[in-house]
């Protein structure tokens, strides 16, 4: 995974500042706080990379691919998912400053995460593809950082590709954020190509931070993350007074109070300090195990001269989709509920409760921030922890009211109501859609197709396009991206918001195998498409579900009503041909891998149902072909 | 104590079926190697296997039974097989009852060839006869005419030997009368044993590529399962007994031996052993085997069964035979009886005195029993 990259002919890397400005006695006006929006794929992470080199803090021998990133699976997938504060040391016209950068997640899971990373800086490089321009997500980002006055730095990178355009998306960005399409920064991460002049821009634009550095300590929490040696590592933003080591600070919402163990700064590794300064970025340690305990949002000061008002945190992030995790193996249940407890540790988003099932046994009913937050945690639980899980489908958060006007949160589809029903709400997202011009067709096409109704159609530029789309939540939570993407060949980005709830048509399609409902394959569907989704369900497990020694009769129902019906035959065999001499070395090991295989394996009443067919049933044909989104 | 078997594979054959992924070779000579004088290397492999067992201190057991398979052990002259076995003879001895068998095709296996091996001992003869119908024989790639078999049996049952055929059902195309008239033909020959296997398409043989570009149809599970129970019948009706999931009539002594676990060396290449619990095998491709032959045995392969990994391999095997198994062996496997008692109920398998066997029923199912049996 790690890869080393190779010194570049065309710009010398050498570090510009000579020393590195001490922290804690750090001048406001020699600060610059900064973040960097861009589009996953847009080499955000790779111009960090450069900048590390570029101000000396990394050289050129420890240098490797993603620097930043630090799980294995952020640089597996490519993907930032923990935002990082580092303090990089630049040098303009012989001042020395301390530059810090706040990396940022680009997905649309972790929205929430990008806003924390905007209230901690002064300004903000709008970073885009000049071979691609600007996408949904950095627009929504972008409108963000806007609404935060930052100051917005327009720059192209990836100037090197052929196929780039800088002088197009020069034009689109400064019909976006003002200004002309020559203040638009050209730059490579890759080659490191305008990296220092970009520094230099953000020295020049950026405004120092403006905090009183008198007043009682005030430090907003922006990120808090879990290291298994060191306990919880909280990220702050000084705002107001300083901190020190050794001092007892104070947690203004639960007014907990902590001795401060360590202070520092990350360069890019942890660099201890004597302490923060007004306007500085730094991380602190106190020993607390769990990251709820030092809560993203809360306000620290001291405890001998506490703060009297606490800085306006954040809106805390909200689960939008739900799924069960189960252990495959019902004795590993233990295991998953304390995968799950340390999982929370690094991950406040993760919400969970216990919850069974007829079908899959003991489990837990999981809130994710998004699909991308549901594949990440299942992974990490099958890797870090070596369980073998089953996610059932994901669900949206339904309010029903019965006839007798009782109230109902389903986040299980199988907790969906028997009785007489008055009303279903479900949840409605507005929906951004930037693609080139010629896709406008199919995306109508598909937002139609998934109950949206259009709010807006805007031209970006002379061939790009921006939809606006209200959508129910439901529609989009499975497969709508990787439909998106497939129809657009991969041009067509998505951004969405929570929209409130409406009231919706909707039906439980429940499936039944031998005649036995399956609580797991239950789901709740708009009910023009309840026909359908029982068709699609039932044929798609016919594919999943192995042959047994029986017949397994597989049917959906809405109710007592049966709308779909297929069969899987019983298989009429199953034994080697011949078994000689040399064929038993190869018998027995073929029983080894069949052992293993059925461990994969979840016996639903006596029918053997593949881990993978719980969500595989309800996913699109187009979904197992077309590329895995990042 | 156990008993010792030889098993002598010959990897030469007059033509490569589309279906065969044997290990065997058509070339009279490859490289430095030669058909007529292979029984050579063979003998080389014997007289170092006897001296290596000497000196393990190996407890001196003559040969309870000798089978010849390949490839098609017929290519060899009977002075060729006369060395290999005389080789055999002195080296480890034979029981007075030894069952010495080999496989032949039609084509090779002429009354005079017969003649000259019943001379020097063999006792058994295994047919390659596969089907009666030519339309199969020829979807199979089988070169030999059906209507041979009869004479080769009568000319062998003279002589005094014991006679086995080996049919394969489910060639794509067989229809269901063939197979029928193919199974009633075989028994109307008055053989004492018949091997019947469904045939198996191997990746990377041509009648797989048959198959894949649509040549030829896929093979039908189902309708091979039919074909097996037609088989069954048509063979108990006419006093062949099944006794192993493609055996029946007078069970070949060799082969139990395979399915008991018993010690047995293979020599040739490509050839399995199993000695005192472990099992190797020797290098594939003759030439290579030759050449190792020189200077050190030609073994490819080692492996070393533990008691447990001994006690599945002995319910894997033992379960597909009439006989079955010892109720003691799955206590030891820690098999509940809970986990056996479905099987029963639905009538898979049935508990015979201290052993636990498949029913009629359960004999299409041995795998996946064997798995459920060791994973529920």
């Amino acid at each position: 995974m790690i890869q080393f990259c190779s010194p570049t002919n065309e710009v010398s890397l050498s570090p510009r500042a000579r020393s590195a400005l001490e922290p804690s006695l750090t001048n406001q006006e020699q600060l610059r706080n900064f973040c960097i929006i861009a589009h996953i794929d847009h080499g955000k992470s790779t111009l960090a990379d450069r900048m590390l080199q570029l101000t000396g803090i990394v050289d050129d021998r420890q240098m490797r691919a993603q620097y930043l990133d630090r799980m294995d699976i952020e640089r597996e997938r490519g993907i930032t998912i923990k935002s990082q504060a580092v303090r990089l040391p630049w040098e303009l016209d012989n001042e020395t400053f301390a530059l810090n950068m706040i990396d940022t997640p680009g997905h649309v899971d972790f929205t929430y995460e990008v806003s924390r990373s905007l209230a901690a800086c002064e300004g903000a490089v709008l970073l885009v593809d000049a071979a691609q321009g600007i996408e949904a997500q950095t627009l929504a980002n972008l409108y963000l950082a806007m609404e935060n006055d930052l100051e917005i730095i327009p720059v192209l990178n990836k100037i090197d590709l052929p196929a780039a355009q800088p002088e197009k998306y020069a034009e689109e960005l400064a019909n976006l954020i003002g200004g002309s399409p020559e203040d638009c920064l050209r730059v490579s991460g890759k080659t490191g190509a305008g990296v220092s002049e970009l520094l230099d821009r953000i020295v020049e634009r950026v405004p120092a931070p403006k905090g009183d550095s008198d007043a009682p300590a005030r430090a907003m929490i922006f990120d808090s993350v879990y290291d298994s040696y060191r306990g919880v590592v909280t990220y702050i933003r000084m705002i107001d007074g300083r901190l020190s080591a050794r001092e007892q600070i104070q947690m203004m919402s639960t007014k907990a109070v902590h001795e401060l163990l360590e202070i520092g700064v990350i360069s890019p590794e942890p660099v201890v300090a004597k302490g923060l300064a007004a306007g500085e970025v730094g991380y602190m340690i106190t020993g607390v195990k769990d990251v709820r305990l030092s809560k993203v949002g809360d306000t620290v000061t001291t405890k001998n001269k506490p703060a009297t008002v606490a800085l306006q945190g954040y809106a805390e992030p909200k689960p939008m989709v739900f799924s069960g995790i189960y252990p495959i193996d019902g004795s590993d249940y233990p295991n998953l509920r304390e995968a799950l407890d340390k999982l929370r540790l690094s991950d406040a988003s993760l919400v969970y409760e216990p919850e069974t099932s007829a079908a899959l046994g003991f489990g837990f009913r999981c809130g994710f921030l998004g699909l991308l937050h549901l594949e990440i945690i299942t992974e990490r639980l099958e890797r870090e922890f070596n369980l073998s899980l089953i996610a059932t489908a994901p669900s949206v958060v339904y309010q029903v009211t019965g006839e007798d006007n009782t109230e109902f949160i389903v986040t299980n589809p199988s907790e969906f109501p028997e009785g007489k029903i008055k009303v279903v709400k479900e949840p409605i997202v507005r929906a951004t859609i930037l693609s080139p011009k010629d896709y406008v067709g199919t995306i109508m096409d598909l937002c139609q197709t998934r109950r949206g109704t259009m709010i807006d159609m805007q031209y970006l530029g002379e061939d790009r396009v921006q939809l606006r789309y209200q959508l129910p939540l439901a529609e989009i939570v499975f497969d709508f991206f990787d439909q998106l993407k497939s129809k657009t060949q991969g041009y067509g980005s998505l951004d969405y918001e929570e929209h409130g709830y409406l009231p919706g048509d909707l039906v439980k399609v429940d499936l039944l195998l031998q005649g036995e409902k399956v609580d797991a394959f239950s789901s709740i569907v708009h009910k023009d498409k309840a026909y359908g989704h029982g068709t699609k369900i039932t044929s798609k497990l016919l594919e999943l579900i192995p042959r047994q020694q029986f017949e397994v009769p597989i049917q959906a129902a809405i109710g007592s009503r049966i709308i779909a019906r297929e069969s899987v035959r019983a298989v009429r065999k199953d034994v080697l041909a011949k078994c000689y001499g040399g064929d038993i070395s190869r018998k027995r090991k073929l029983l080894e891998k069949q052992k293993e295989g059925k461990k994969r394996m979840k016996m639903v009443g006596r029918v053997e149902v593949p881990q993978d067919a719980f969500i595989k049933a309800l996913s699109s044909d187009e979904v197992s072909t077309s590329e895995k989104k990042k | 104590m156990k008993t010792f078997h030889a098993y002598v594979h010959i990897p030469f054959c007059e033509f490569r079926c589309g279906y065969c992924d044997f290990n065997t070779y058509t070339a009279k000579e490859i490289g430095g190697l030669s058909q007529s004088s292979f029984h050579e290397s063979l003998i080389t492999e014997i007289n170092a296997s006897a001296e290596i067992l000497r000196n393990s201190g190996y407890p001196e057991r003559p040969l309870s039974t000798l089978f010849f398979g390949g490839g098609t052990p017929s290519l060899f002259t009977g002075e060729q097989i006369g060395q290999i076995m005389a080789s055999l003879k002195s080296n480890y001895d034979f029981q007075p009852d030894i069952e010495i068998t080999l496989e032949a095709n039609p084509e090779s296996a002429t009354p005079e060839y017969l003649e000259e091996l019943a001379g020097k001992g063999v006792t058994r003869i295994s047919l390659g006869v596969q089907s009666f119908d030519p339309k199969v024989l020829a979807t199979l790639e089988r070169v030999h005419d059906p209507e041979k078999v009869g004479p080769i049996l009568s000319a062998a049952s003279q002589l005094g030997l014991e006679t086995s055929l080996d049919l394969i059902y489910g060639a794509p195309n067989e229809s269901m009368d063939s197979w029928r008239k193919t199974v009633e033909t075989a028994v109307s020959m008055g053989t004492g044993h018949i091997s019947a296997y469904s045939l198996i398409v191997e990746p990377g043989t041509k009648l797989a590529r048959q198959i894949k570009v649509g040549a030829l149809p896929e093979t039908n599970d189902d309708l091979d399962a039919e074909k097996f129970e037609v088989a069954d019948q048509v063979f108990e009706a006419n006093g062949l007994p099944w006794y192993e999931v493609a055996n029946w009539g007078k069970p070949s002594r060799h082969n139990h031996a395979y399915w008991t676990s018993a010690d047995w060396w293979g020599f040739g290449p490509g050839a399995h052993s199993h000695l005192n619990g472990n099992r190797f095998w020797n290098t594939k491709h003759p030439l290579s085997y030759q050449k190792e032959l020189v200077n050190k045995m030609p073994v490819a392969g080692v492996e070393y069964i533990d008691a447990r990994t001994n006690l599945e391999e002995r319910l894997m095997l033992e379960l597909r035979t009439s006989t079955g198994i010892p109720m003691s062996v799955l206590v030891e496997l820690g098999v509940a009886e809970s986990t056996i008692k479905p099987f029963v109920v639905e009538g898979s398998l049935k508990i015979e005195g201290e052993n636990l066997a498949v029913t009629a029923a359960g004999r299409l199912f041995v795998d996946r029993i064997v798995l459920q049996l060791l994973t529920n």
